[in-house]
């Protein structure tokens, strides 16, 4: 085991590595430099000055210079300087969007588990039923529906009209002054809509995804045993089916871990919610190179982790898989 | 001024500068109790402030902060004539080449410190140091010696008179004692800015907002508005939903929000909305680089066949005017004695047969030599009035036998691609400006490298020469004189089609009293704002 991890961790170096390489090798292939924001059709920059600026960025140098620049500075955890106007640390940046970042997409995991899990066994154990064909609808009108105008929708309804919640942001304006149960609050009243527009387009996928597995597994041989002893159904579905249907369920959320730190552009910017996605979009326009290679790195590591923890916690829940 | 500079902004129609007031205001009784002080004002951002010190940042979020923190030597008044800020009065002496300015000896910074001339030294040296990365160091290398005369007095000697000079001491002046010797874009002044302006920085909330309160030991006097907060929402329709819940007290609005969206009774009730003209045009460039269009007969036509009026009815939604030059039709520079192309197709079609334009072969198209006369509009994304301009011209000059395609493109591979390499037929586009008439380097044929401005490829020796003279002379008759003559030559050849100047259509909550449209648009007195103490909304 301690071999295996050990060898699957090496791999990942030379990887990342093409990852990085590929990436920074892209973003300078696409039109445009970070300094022409300042300096194009700019009447009162000169030819000059746009040359200062350049080769204060490294960018009059060749492409394989500056990778290598960029490569000595991330051995040293240095993700270097943002090329935007504020020239701040690329890793405080990304500190700075990833607690909510995070906390949204948490939560709104959480809400799709404890809602399609639910959804997707009874549709399993009732097939074909309304509840079945009812809540398909429901989940398929979530996935077809774009976020954006849901979202819309219901600041226009909910928050406009009807006043039940705020529109946009993370807090009130005067938060501050609030007891620490009110703040709590607060932070739970703007969460709302964005964690339901969130949750609401994923349930599709996971409520169909547990139905099938747990059709399934109702058709194998254990669960007829079960039976034939004589269990009640609820302890057959609940106890014996459940379980099993669930292992899958692992490696989809070790696959999320990568999306636990991306954030949707669309959503993010609907909801006036300082994220990932945003910081990442806005990068690529201002064609940032150290902040976009530091976003892309930290994603990349990210998916090479969920994936091994994948991995490694399917063994530890199947015995099946541990042994063979 | 940062925010007048010319410089082409994606939301070029929406800066709020700019005149000709026609308020859409109910007078609210009452108007008449004094100011009180109080109340907090909240607008909203679409991108977060990028660098609170002015020499690094080019962002309108960043500039309209820096605007209310910092102080210049000059600044526009009212009635856009440049009036002391931080200078008291200046002399210019008999040849043009020195200003010596006479500065306020009341001013201290945030942090308590006495202003004095060394930091204008500092500043004016901080823009020309080649380790600082600004894109403002143009107007400061014309300088050839800037001169602390005594601790009030400063004094800059240009090599030649050079008339935008004093424009550009409307640039924020920067703490010398909090800056000095340190690398200036690792200073923390950055994300808390320490200036002499009307409002201090309080607190940065990075992506949410950011609180700015008011300076009680300004030189002009506390303003009454305590604090203003900028949110920072990337969404324009969720800021407009923001507007109307309350949640902000100021929006800039698009035609269609102004129009019929916020014609509502609620929305009456609480906010007055104000139009006027803003600094910037949209209009349709040719590359004059290309043999067809470097017949001015063509160019007159086309400008013939696109009727202005019906643009402005349809894009903007009534919300502008007819361009017909560089400047704003109400501003002192304007010529209104020049050509004017009204609809016209049937002159149109005249001058394209002078030119060789016949439709040979009976297909709708005009044609010479065997080719047929087809072009191609090229816009950038994210501009939809542009978009919409180009669907409505290429329907207009199929009228006249023009084939018009359409392209348009990402910002950063439309500039790359298609503007710098001069690699288009034509390209509707919109510049801004300030009150500052000197268009050298979009017009002068110097400016036609690859990046410069000049990218049509525009070049008249007589403009030239106008240019030239009008940058070096202060006397503003004579210079009145000299830009009318250059709108007349405009005009005349056409190398743009000037299609419209929009306006600027803010809402304010109707609260918030001394509001008093002018030229400048209504921001130039925000510290003279206020709310009356029974209407006050935030208490804290």
């Amino acid at each position: 085991m301690i071999n295996y991890l050990l060898k699957r961790i090496i791999m990942m170096i030379p990887l990342l590595i093409g990852i990085t390489l590929i990436s920074f090798v892209v973003i300078h292939l696409a039109p445009g430099e970070p300094t022409d924001l300042q300096t194009d059709l700019n009447p009162k920059a000169s030819a000059e000055m746009r040359e200062r600026l350049r080769e204060r960025y490294d960018l009059d140098k060749p492409m394989y210079v500056q990778y290598g620049k960029w490569l000595v500075r991330l051995i040293q955890f240095d993700f270097g300087e943002s090329f935007s106007q504020d020239h701040r640390p690329v890793l405080e940046k990304i500190i700075e969007r990833l607690p909510i970042t995070i906390l949204i997409n948490v939560l709104s995991i959480l809400v799709i588990l404890a809602v399609s899990i639910p959804i997707g066994i009874l549709s399993a154990v009732r097939r074909n039923s309304l509840f079945d064909r009812s809540t398909t609808v429901f989940v398929f009108l979530g996935f077809a529906m774009p976020s954006f105008w849901l979202a819309l929708l219901l600041m226009d309804y909910l928050g406009v009209r009807l006043g039940l919640f705020p529109i946009a942001g993370l807090k009130d304006i005067g938060h501050e002054y609030y007891n620490f149960g009110r703040q709590i609050w607060d932070y739970v009243h703007h969460l709302c809509l964005p964690v339901f527009v969130s949750a609401f387009g994923g349930l599709a996928g996971f409520s169909r995804y547990m139905r099938s597995n747990m059709l399934e597994v109702i058709r194998q041989d254990y669960i007829l045993t079960a039976r034939a002893k004589g269990l009640s159904e609820t302890q057959v579905i609940y106890k014996h089916a459940l379980r099993n249907a669930l292992l899958p369920v692992i490696t989809i959320l070790g696959l999320s871990v990568p999306g636990l730190i991306g954030g949707s552009v669309i959503f993010e910017t609907i909801f006036a919610i300082p994220g990932m996605g945003k910081l990442f979009y806005d990068g690529v326009m201002m064609r940032d190179y150290p902040l976009i290679m530091g976003v892309l790195v930290i994603g990349a590591v990210l998916t090479l982790v969920g994936n091994l923890l994948a991995d490694i916690s399917y063994a530890l829940a199947d015995p099946r898989i541990r042994r063979g | 001024m940062r925010n007048l500079i010319l410089n082409l902004t994606l939301l070029c129609l929406f800066l709020s500068a700019g005149c000709e007031q026609q308020p859409d205001v109910i007078p609210a009784e009452g108007d008449e109790a004094k100011p009180v002080r109080g109340d907090t004002f909240i607008e909203a951002s679409i991108g977060e402030p990028s660098n609170l010190l002015p020499v690094l940042s080019s962002d309108s979020a960043s500039s309209d902060i820096n605007g209310l923190v910092y102080n210049g030597l000059v600044k526009y008044d009212k009635n856009l004539q440049l009036v002391g800020e931080l200078a008291e009065s200046w002399d210019v002496s008999d040849d043009n080449l020195s200003i010596t300015f006479h500065l306020r000896k009341d001013v201290h910074w945030h942090d308590g410190t006495q202003f004095t001339s060394a930091d204008v030294l500092f500043t004016y040296q901080m823009y020309i140091d080649p380790d600082v990365p600004t894109a403002y160091a143009e107007d400061f290398l014309q300088v050839s010696n800037a001169k602390v005369i005594d601790e009030y007095t400063f004094r800059v000697t240009y090599e030649k008179p050079y008339a935008p000079a004093l424009e550009s001491w409307a640039t924020a002046i920067h703490p010398k004692h909090l800056l000095e010797n340190q690398e200036i874009t690792k200073s923390p002044l950055s994300r808390a800015p320490v200036g002499t302006g009307p409002y201090k920085f309080v607190e940065w909330d990075a992506g949410e907002k950011l609180v700015l309160e008011a300076n009680e030991s300004y030189f002009r006097g506390q303003p009454y508005i305590s604090r203003v907060v900028y949110r920072i929402i990337p969404d324009p329709s969720t800021q407009f939903l923001e507007l109307r819940s309350g949640g902000l007290d100021f929006m800039g609005l698009t035609p269609i929000q102004y129009s019929t969206q916020t014609d509502t009774p609620s929305f009456k009730r609480n906010f007055n909305k104000y139009r006027y003209l803003a600094f910037s045009y949209t209009y349709l460039g040719y590359n004059l680089k290309k043999p067809v269009f470097q017949d001015k007969r063509v160019r007159q036509a086309i400008s013939y066949a696109i009727d202005k009026q019906e643009l402005i009815d349809g894009v903007l939604l009534g919300f502008g005017q007819i361009a017909t030059g560089p400047y704003k039709p109400d501003l002192w520079t304007y010529n209104a004695n020049v050509k004017r192309y009204q609809h016209n197709p049937d002159m149109s079609r005249k001058l394209l047969t002078e030119a060789g334009w016949l439709d040979n072969n009976a297909d709708g198209i005009l044609d010479k030599n065997g080719q047929p006369f087809s072009f191609t509009i090229v816009t950038n994304q994210g501009n939809d009035l542009r978009a919409k301009t180009a669907e409505i011209i290429q329907r207009r000059l199929k009228e006249i036998g023009i084939d018009v395609k359409i392209r348009v493109v990402e910002w950063a591979t439309f500039l790359k691609e298609f503007i710098f390499p001069g690699n288009f037929d034509t390209t509707i586009l919109g510049w801004s400006g300030g009150p500052e008439p000197d268009q050298y380097n979009i017009w002068h044929s110097s400016k036609t490298a690859p990046r410069e401005l000049n990218f049509i490829g525009y070049r008249n020796p007589e403009v030239d020469q106008l240019l030239e003279t009008g940058r070096r002379t202060f006397d503003q008759e004579r210079r009145k004189e000299i830009y009318d003559r250059f709108q007349e030559i405009l005009a005349e050849e056409q190398p743009y089609t000037f299609l419209y100047v929009g306006e600027a259509l803010p809402a304010v909550a109707k609260r918030f009293r001394g509001i008093e449209p002018a030229p400048a648009g209504i921001r130039y007195n925000f510290e003279e704002w206020y709310v009356p103490k029974p209407e006050q909304k935030y208490t804290r």
